[in-house]
């Protein structure tokens, strides 16, 4: 770990203020930042430690407004995120460990950097990530855990949040504060695809604060499920964020997002818009699914993913259709 | 190897070949064991019945100190750098930055080391501990991807880590193997275990393979793992002058102050290596890197050093579980009868060490057959030297040779258990010995019965919902081993007490705890008149808590030096004494004194033996004798795993849902601590089957997934409930009728759930580890 300043902010201005410079972090419950440090992967000069700031979920014309500070544990166990978002309630208690997500903040979970082996180890592999040009060990190297959508030949790692998946389906946004002011973005805007500058991982400008993230009314059946390789304390090999609403036999209102598979919590609009007014039945769901992997893109050991992504949607759609039903 | 080498090793070999027919033929009574230990009968003491570990409530307060919880003063903190290349020379190295960052006391690298010799390779001496052959910090050769090339000491760790991060190192990389396909093109050797080729012919197997009417043959396939034992490999080092103490974590205190001193040029009576608590070993905890480097660099300092490896640096520096491909052929009668073993394939090693994987060797005594064809070859990759990992050869080479039989059930159309059971052996099939204790067929009807294995359905037949479900099961086997060089001391007190001193160890699976109760029995004492000591390279012997011979060892060690005890006693009790005329085989511990063994009532207690003589104390030490009894009997633990499975038919997902182990390991000394090794031994054995497997990057010889997040080991929602069930058959040729416990149940798990899988679904798979992509 390389020394740094460590400083506590009090109120969102305040942090800004105090990430004026250069190479400065926000550090949240530290459960990513903190291991990237000791990797020496992250090295920031200065930490503002933001977890003393808004910690309120709070509800806001139908829906909630969730304080950034808020930690996963917490906002899984909420009452309202229980009962009318259990898509979110599932997908935070499918991540990390009670432990991790007793720590970890909302803010810091949604900027959490992307998973790699090639990008965590500083010392023997090519990232460019790490080093912009240098190259990228992971595209003929073990990339089982990859990206198949949204790839590009500089990265093809994938984002590991459970809980960003969730959101992307809500339609949720997030609220920034920065030295420019205030604004709102959607969270599906907010990560970037790897393009030419895998380093650069969302769209906030330097210094730029997630303040809380605001989840707009659902009114349809909800889940999450994820695939891994062992019962929990996995990344996702694929994960599906999905709301649905039947009426009259026909699909009325649906959202559906993938984790596991890009750089980015990735929403599934394809196949939303080949669901929309669809009928209800596995062979709709199953060509809604192709028509999102349409351009999925394996690696050397990941092909399966493409497989696995189609089937676990048919089947989370099939699970929320009969819900719904 | 010269004409006079050869010629020597050929008489070495013919002289070894009489010594061991003579064993074979020797009369029982003549050997270790000959005789049954009388402990055996004891019905109604501490053995056998279930007894928490003393060490428990220490280890649930913290309070039980590990090998890198012991401040010294003046202490520094190490950190290692490790290469980037698996071959070649340093070029440049650059620690200016590192040496001037705060609070750095030094950094060494191969260019200010002090000199030290090879490191004594494991199996070249008796008592030798290292995971490979090379020497320490003497050169700029890189020898693997992830070899330590410097090591900074600073005042505390954080700062140590720090300086670490600032070396620049560059290198010449050579041309290296790292790739399996690479290895086996420059051709492959014949692989050796314990000094025996891993080659065995008998009979013509091929010819009988194609004769036969019934018959599997296939390839499987096992990959690379790492050690991740709960507490990281560590050492607390600091030299006394001339002399080296160490605090270490060991599954080998003597081995390994011996090694260190061969390494340092000094006495082994200079080093004291100590050991009290070990957070698992599983084979890793012998002589690595670290603790040289640790000697070393505060022989440089001339301060003690803490050198606690990151959980990549065990990865980097500590060997586990080589790769495995081996092909399995059986031949069968229509009656289910094998007529053709065949257990042949590659693993791969380094050039610096002498560990071949040897699957093969639970084949030799597994099943009756009159042809056999064993053979391991070896391919070398230049990578950290594989070593050990609970159950080495067994675990794995179950995998192959019962999965074979699973399927070879399926093709004859009978029941894999059945199958198992007509070929069960009346003598060693490949040595011709008579087996010790074999209760093997007994523990698979026991265990049947209790799993419902009557239950078990065609393959593909049972769905719940997603789920598809499966039975298997797989024999596993592990022999029962006695290393050579045990020892032991009892100091016995006038006040009646006895003290048990040995240089064994305590890993958590309840050494201390199950000695203490042996000893208490053996000596006729209540448990808390008796202590042990033990994890220390200056008590007697040269015990290694490996290979599930411990508890052997120590016990034979035990009843020697009780011998000599019991002679010196009797002597000092002289005429005058109830036991006046007895000889040390006629008498045993009993009511805090010695009694004859069929007279009891002939009794006189410690206390008044030793007053009458007026003596405070007697101390006795013996050594344990020659483990000829290896050769005359065929030894073995022996298990019948039971896996019910659920795989899931959207997503490949496979989720154990029961396991059952019905083991036969002669008698249970203790039956909580059993019970905890062998459902350890299983939960390995699903991680081995489910998911464990090392990323080494073939293109350069790097391990991947250095890190628990990335390796995965089982959690605990992937182990389901697991029983366990015993025979509890004593072996009347081994010390308290016990055989080893701690890696039997690894062995069998890994072909259980496979074979399990398969029941389920209907999809063999032969690749571990049986991750969903496989059965999508």
């Amino acid at each position: 770990m390389t020394p740094f300043q460590y400083s506590r902010a009090t109120s969102a201005a305040e942090a800004v203020q105090s990430a004026g410079l250069e190479a400065a972090k926000y550090l949240g419950g530290g459960t990513n930042l903190v291991d990237l440090m000791r990797e020496t992967i992250e090295r920031p000069a200065v930490l503002v430690d933001v977890t003393g700031l808004s910690a309120n979920i709070d509800e806001r014309e139908g829906g909630l407004l969730i304080g950034a500070a808020v930690r996963n544990t917490a906002l899984a166990e909420h009452r309202v995120v229980r009962e009318r978002y259990p898509v979110l309630a599932r997908a935070i208690l499918a991540g990390a460990s009670a432990q991790i997500r007793n720590m970890a903040t909302v803010g810091g979970n949604i900027l959490q950097r992307t998973r790699c082996a090639y990008f965590y180890d500083d010392e023997g592999s090519r990232c460019n990530k790490r080093t912009p040009g240098q190259g990228c060990d992971a595209l003929d190297g073990f990339n089982r855990m990859h990206a198949i959508l949204g790839t590009s030949p500089a990265c093809v790692a994938t984002h590991p949040s459970d809980m960003c998946v969730a959101l992307a389906a809500l339609d949720a946004t997030v609220h920034l504060e920065g030295r420019q002011g205030r604004r709102t973005l959607a969270l599906t805007d907010l990560h970037r695809l790897p393009g030419d500058h895998p380093e650069i991982e969302t769209v906030l400008e330097p210094g730029e604060l997630i303040t809380a993230v605001e989840l707009p009314p659902l009114t349809m059946a909800s889940t999450y499920r994820k695939v891994r390789d062992r019962a929990s304390y996995a990344f996702a090999l694929v994960s599906v964020a999905a709301a649905l609403r039947v009426e009259d036999g026909a699909v009325k209102a649906v959202r559906l997002a993938l984790g596991g598979v890009a750089h980015k919590p990735w929403r599934a609009w394809k196949a939303e818009a080949a669901l929309k007014d669809g009928p209800v039945t596995a062979e709709a769901f199953r060509a809604a699914a192709e028509a999102e992997l349409a351009d999925a893109a394996p690696l050397r050991d990941n092909a399966f993913k493409i497989e696995l992504a189609k089937r676990t949607m048919v089947s989370v759609l099939g699970e929320l259709a009969g819900e719904a039903a | 190897m010269n004409i006079l080498e050869q010629a020597g090793e050929a008489a070495k070999g013919a002289a070894q070949g009489v010594l061991k027919k003579a064993i074979e033929l020797a009369p029982d009574s003549w050997l270790p064991g000959g005789r049954p230990d009388p402990l055996i009968h004891h019905q109604h003491g501490h053995v056998g019945k279930p007894m928490s570990r003393i060490d428990g409530p220490l280890k649930v307060k913290g309070a039980a100190r590990f090998s890198a919880e012991f401040p010294l003063v003046g202490m520094t903190y190490a950190a290692v750098a490790f290469s980037t290349i698996a071959k070649g020379r340093i070029a440049t190295l650059d620690i200016k930055a590192a040496a001037e960052a705060p609070g750095v006391v030094l950094v060494m690298t191969h260019l200010n080391a002090p000199p030290m010799k090879p490191t004594p390779l494991f199996m070249t001496h008796s008592k030798a501990a290292g995971g490979d052959n090379l020497a320490v910090m003497q050169d700029d050769r890189i020898h693997w991807n992830g070899q330590p090339v410097a090591v900074v000491l600073a005042e505390t760790q954080e700062q140590a880590d720090h300086a670490k991060s600032l070396i620049r190192v560059e290198y010449e990389a050579e041309p290296a193997t790292t790739s399996l396909a690479a290895a086996k093109a420059q051709g492959t050797g014949p692989g050796q275990f314990m000094g025996e080729p891993l080659k065995l012919e008998i009979g013509d197997a091929e010819a009988r393979l194609v004769e036969a009417p019934h018959k599997i043959s296939a390839t499987y396939r096992t990959p690379r793992q790492n050690h991740n034992a709960i507490e990281p490999h560590a050492a607390m080092l600091v030299w006394n002058g001339e002399e080296l103490r160490v605090h270490d974590s060991s599954q080998g205190v003597a081995h390994t102050a011996w090694s260190l001193a061969k390494i340092f040029d000094i006495d082994e009576k200079q080093v004291n290596v100590t050991s009290p608590y070990v957070g698992g070993g599983f084979g890793s905890k012998c002589l690595w890197q670290h603790q040289v480097l640790g000697a070393a660099a505060a022989k440089l300092a001339a301060r003690p050093v803490r050198i606690a490896l990151s959980r990549e640096g065990v990865f980097r520096v500590v060997g586990g579980r080589s790769l495995t491909e081996q092909h399995v052929a059986i031949g069968a009668q229509p009656d289910g009868r094998f007529t053709s073993i065949i257990h042949t394939g590659v693993t791969v090693m380094t050039r610096h060490n002498a560990f071949p994987e040897p699957f093969i060797v639970a084949t030799r005594s597994g099943y009756a057959a009159d042809n056999f064809k064993l053979d391991v070859e070896v391919a070398y990759i230049d990578m950290v030297a594989n070593t050990f990992m609970r159950a080495p050869g067994e675990a794995v080479g179950t995998f192959g040779l019962e999965c074979a039989i699973d399927e070879l059930a399926e093709e004859l159309g009978m029941d894999p258990i059945e199958l198992r059971i007509r070929n069960e052996p009346e003598k060693d099939p490949t040595e011709g010995t008579p087996f010790s204790s074999r209760h093997i067929v007994e523990a698979y009807r026991a265990g049947a019965e209790r799993f419902g294995w009557s239950q078990r359905t065609a393959p593909g037949m049972r769905r719940e919902g997603e789920w598809l479900v499966g039975m298997g099961c797989a024999t596993g086997t592990y022999p029962y081993y006695r290393m050579p060089g045990g020892a032991a001391r009892i100091t016995l007190t006038r006040d009646g007490r006895a003290t048990v001193a040995v240089a064994a160890h305590e890993m958590g699976m309840g050494t201390a705890t199950v000695n203490m109760s042996i000893a208490a029995e053996r000596l006729g004492l209540p448990l808390d008149h008796v202590s042990i000591e033990y994890g220390d390279s200056t008590l007697p012997g040269v015990i290694l808590a490996g290979g599930s011979q411990q508890t052997a060892s120590i016990g034979a060690s035990v009843i020697a030096a009780q011998r000599v005890l019991v002679t010196e006693l009797l002597k000092l009790a002289g005429n005058d004494s109830p036991l006046a005329g007895l000889g040390a085989d006629q008498v045993g511990g009993y009511d805090a004194g010695l009694a004859k063994l069929d007279e009891p009532e002939r009794h006189e207690s410690y206390a008044s033996i030793l007053s009458r003589a007026g003596r405070d104390e007697v101390v006795a030490q013996a050594s344990a004798p020659p483990p000829l009894e290896l050769q005359h009997w065929s030894m073995h633990s022996y298990s019948a795993i039971f896996c019910e499975v659920r795989v899931n038919a959207v997503t490949g997902e496979t989720r154990v849902s029961r396991v059952l182990g019905s083991f036969d390991c002669g008698r249970i000394l203790n039956p909580k601590t059993a019970a905890s090794q062998f459902r350890g031994g299983i939960i390995m054995g699903l991680g081995l089957a489910l998911m464990e497997e090392t990323e080494f990057d073939e293109r350069n010889g790097r391990i991947m997934n250095a890190s628990l997040a990335d390796y995965h080991v089982p959690v605990h929602l992937d182990v389901p409930p697991i029983e366990v069930i015993w025979t509890d058959i004593p072996d009347p040729h081994t010390p308290m009728g016990a055989h080893g416990v701690g890696e039997i149940g690894i062995t069998g798990t890994g072909a259980a759930v496979a074979n399990a899988v398969y029941n389920a679904t209907g999809k063999r798979i032969r690749d571990l580890p049986l991750t969903l992509d496989k059965l999508m």
